[in-house]
């Protein structure tokens, strides 16, 4: 009975935090609070990832040879729509905005929570529906359209879980619109005083503009999807040219979002940049009206440039014309952000942390991946490279040499404020090299195979293109073993890493000026502001933190 | 300092509260247009390529019965307007009364479409199920006295039930709402501090009117070139 009473006494003394304030699994799946529902997403989207990893990794394998070894051709068809559809729309459209976003939006703007938490908490469950729904539709045989559903193969001929898939992704569409708009009305109103939106971090400037191209966007392919069911279902349809409709409509309809989207893959990603690179170069950012606006920029932009996906499809010149020079508008305020970050590295007091590995292999692939998207823009070369192993390096190199270098880089970062704890530096730092390594490997080669040809979508291709396939086969392993190794140590970290501390990277911003983790409102008293963000070069005149004994 | 209890834990004041929910319900609001507009910007696509068949199909639609609708709606609006006025005075029985009508009004609305797609069922207009190019009335005439629907005619219908549809679903969650709120209302919920969810519940009831308001003349009113 003694220790009976003793226990609880001990943890009267333990502080309170988010995590620990309640154990029970009743407190995690009805929470409103977004620090947990952020990590709800952070392990959804994990486990999406994994297997959006494995159908790579299989496509992969099976294009070590040039024939059919491993897989049918129906089956190949399959795994590369499952590993794009849940890439896409389960791991890189909710990775940055609702994990990091969700977990760091209040807390950057000194709020006590987002504004509308049960909206927020049904976001989530919308996610896990539409996840079942699409895991239901892998399981039970797949679908062989490709991510883009392109009609009328989606709609009249393909004989795979078409609708299943579209009623997945059209419910995980409305996860996506109500964290756009959840961020947007907390940026607005839910700032706390002395917060002006010049005083805001870079961070909430990205993932503000991301929301806002989440929530005009993101129906547009809901009710196109809706249009695809319905057509399948009813053998109706605005896309059949059998009743006078257009499946040219369709891919216009799909790339009004599908471009956009492709923003929201990447602006969150840069929003992260913008902190790291400050933090660890120990200055404010050079120019961070500039980079604040672009953000704005690339979210008004990137609705204007939907067609330069479908110059073989047979729009006009003209049309093709228009959207060519468009598409090269939006590259210049993402060179203005990449010109922002290298400017802000000069004369910076540079240390070489994980996070800032991430973020220094951000800006060499990110900047790979645009100037080749510039290439991809004219449209000659389009006409030639158009469907090839081309388009796919160059979109992998901002999708994941851009958004999972960040997501990584950003997950490193806060970390310590989200646990509490400090991974091992050291496996940081490998796992940084080794995925920056094996991304290169893995898709430098398809860069040079899509230039001398090679289709996308094929199991099997010219035995000329082995040697490019085979290395780049070689860096998809290198690349998964570089994903595995922060699982492992990230987990690790959580019972044998070091206690973080309230700010262990001296950082600026109010994220780190409450307790790591944070308590279960954020803060214990709302916070004031009274100067602009990034003041790092105030911080020679304030005593360090003392960090805690154990 | 203590807030009132329909104050939420996350926000200070009520003037946060409702600024927010405002301008939550704006930006759902947005999200809504862009997703109408997808069937809007396929509809005027598809009318500019068929025009003589859509014109068609404009005529074979009911226009009386569009009409009605159309005033019964507006007229449900009008009704959601004076429960907003009277919320704002905090007064909680005309509330009640004036969300009471607007709901029969909005049902009204909803019953009047069924109707009529009963009869757009009988003049043979529905895609797929019973779609002739000839109509009923045609039927017993013989072939040279006959004036057959275009082909493409279908897909004016296609877009017409699609839309419409939407349209009605839009409605029913609206009416949905307007119940609940006509329950919170009767249990004296609201004050003229705090009467925020009845006019964010305005907003919306008026934006689904307003879709409405663009696809009768869309829909019914092309109809001579």
């Amino acid at each position: 009975m003694t220790t009976a009473t003793f226990i609880p006494a001990a943890r009267r003394v333990k502080e309170l935090n988010f995590l620990n304030h309640d154990y029970s699994i009743h407190s995690w799946l009805m929470t409103k609070d977004h620090k947990r529902i952020a990590i709800l997403y952070m392990v959804s989207i994990t486990f999406f990832f994994i297997i959006g990893g494995v159908a790579a990794m299989l496509i992969r394998l099976e294009l070590i040879s040039p024939t059919n070894w491993l897989v049918a051709s129906e089956t190949y068809n399959k795994l590369f729509t499952m590993h794009g559809v849940i890439m896409v729309w389960f791991f890189l459209i909710p990775s940055i905005p609702a994990v990091l976003g969700n977990f760091l939006m209040p807390l950057m703007l000194g709020a006590r929570d987002v504004a509308f938490p049960k909206l927020n908490m049904a976001s989530w469950y919308l996610y896990v529906i539409g996840g079942v729904f699409t895991l239901v539709a892998l399981l039970w045989g797949g679908v062989d359209t490709g991510w883009t559903f392109y009609t009328p193969l989606s709609s009249t001929f393909s004989n795979t879980h078409v609708v299943m898939v579209v009623v997945g992704v059209f419910i995980v569409g409305f996860s996506t619109i109500f964290t756009g708009l959840n961020f947007i009305v907390t940026t607005h109103s839910m700032r706390c005083p002395g917060m002006t939106w010049f005083r805001m971090p870079l961070f909430v400037w990205g993932i503000y503009a991301t929301s806002v191209i989440q929530v005009l966007a993101t129906p547009v392919l809901a009710m196109t999807l809706a249009l695809v069911a319905i057509e399948r279902i009813w053998r109706v349809g605005i896309f059949d040219p059998a009743l006078g409709g257009d499946p040219l409509l369709f891919q216009h309809l799909f790339w009004f979002y599908s471009h956009p989207a492709v923003y929201i893959m990447i602006l969150p990603g840069m929003a992260v940049e913008s902190e790291l690179i400050t933090c660890f170069s120990r200055k404010e950012p050079f120019g961070y009206i500039f980079i604040a606006f672009s953000s704005v920029a690339i979210a008004i932009l990137g609705f204007l440039v939907w067609a330069h996906h479908m110059f073989v499809a047979g729009i006009s010149v003209y049309s093709g014309l228009v959207f060519s020079m468009l598409s090269m508008i939006v590259a210049v305020p993402s060179a203005i952000k990449v010109f922002n970050w290298t400017a802000t590295l000069y004369k910076g007091s540079i240390s070489l942390q994980t996070p800032m590995l991430y973020a220094l292999g951000f800006i060499g692939l990110f900047t790979m991946g645009g100037l080749t998207g510039v290439m991809l823009a004219t449209l000659g070369l389009d006409v030639h490279v158009h469907d090839t192993y081309f388009v796919i390096a160059h979109f992998h190199y901002i999708m994941v040499g851009g958004m999972v270098m960040t997501y990584m880089g950003g997950l490193h970062f806060w970390w310590p404020k989200i646990t509490g704890r400090m991974y091992n530096e050291w496996w940081g730092k490998m796992s940084a090299l080794t995925i920056f390594l094996g991304f290169n490997l893995t898709f430098f080669p398809q860069f040079i195979l899509g230039y001398l040809g090679m289709p996308r979508r094929y199991p099997a291709y010219p035995p000329e293109f082995q040697f490019y396939n085979v290395l780049s086969s070689a860096g998809a392993s290198i690349l998964a073993v570089g994903y595995i190794l922060p699982l492992v140590y990230l987990l690790l970290s959580l019972r044998y890493g070091k206690k973080a501390g309230k700010n262990p990277y001296r950082a600026t911003g109010l994220e780190w000026t409450t307790t790591s983790p944070p308590p279960e409102h954020n803060f214990h008293s709302i916070p004031v502001i009274t100067h602009e963000p990034y003041a790092y070069h105030l911080e020679l005149r304030e005593p360090p933190e003392e960090q805690p004994s154990d | 300092m203590t807030k009132p209890a329909y104050v939420e834990q996350q926000f200070e004041d009520i003037e946060q509260q409702t600024h927010a929910a405002t301008l939550g319900m704006w930006v759902f609001l947005s999200t809504e247009i862009l997703f109408f507009g997808v069937l809007f910007c396929s509809y005027m696509t598809c009318r500019t390529r068929w025009p003589d068949a859509f014109r068609h199909g404009s005529e074979d639609l009911f226009l009386w019965i569009g009409g009605i609708n159309t005033a019964v709606l507006l007229t449900s609006s009008l009704f959601m307007a004076l429960a907003v006025r009277s919320a704002a005075r905090g007064d909680n029985r005309r509330v009640a009364i004036w969300l009471c009508i607007t709901t029969a009004f909005g049902v009204a609305f909803l019953g009047i479409k069924g109707f009529e797609y009963a009869q757009d069922a009988k003049e043979r207009l529905i895609p797929e199920y019973n779609f002739s190019t000839i109509s009923t009335e045609d039927a017993g005439k013989p072939p040279s006295k006959q004036d057959p629907r275009p082909q493409q005619e279908q897909l004016f219908m296609v877009f017409y039930f699609i839309m419409t549809g939407f349209h009605a679903l839009h409605m029913l969650a609206g009416v949905g709402v307007l119940l609940v709120l006509l329950i919170m209302t009767l249990r004296g919920r609201f004050s003229a501090e705090y009467h925020n969810p009845i006019e964010i519940a305005g907003l919306y009831w008026h934006f689904v009117d307003i879709v409405w308001v663009f696809l009768y003349p869309a829909l019914y009113l092309l109809r001579q070139a």
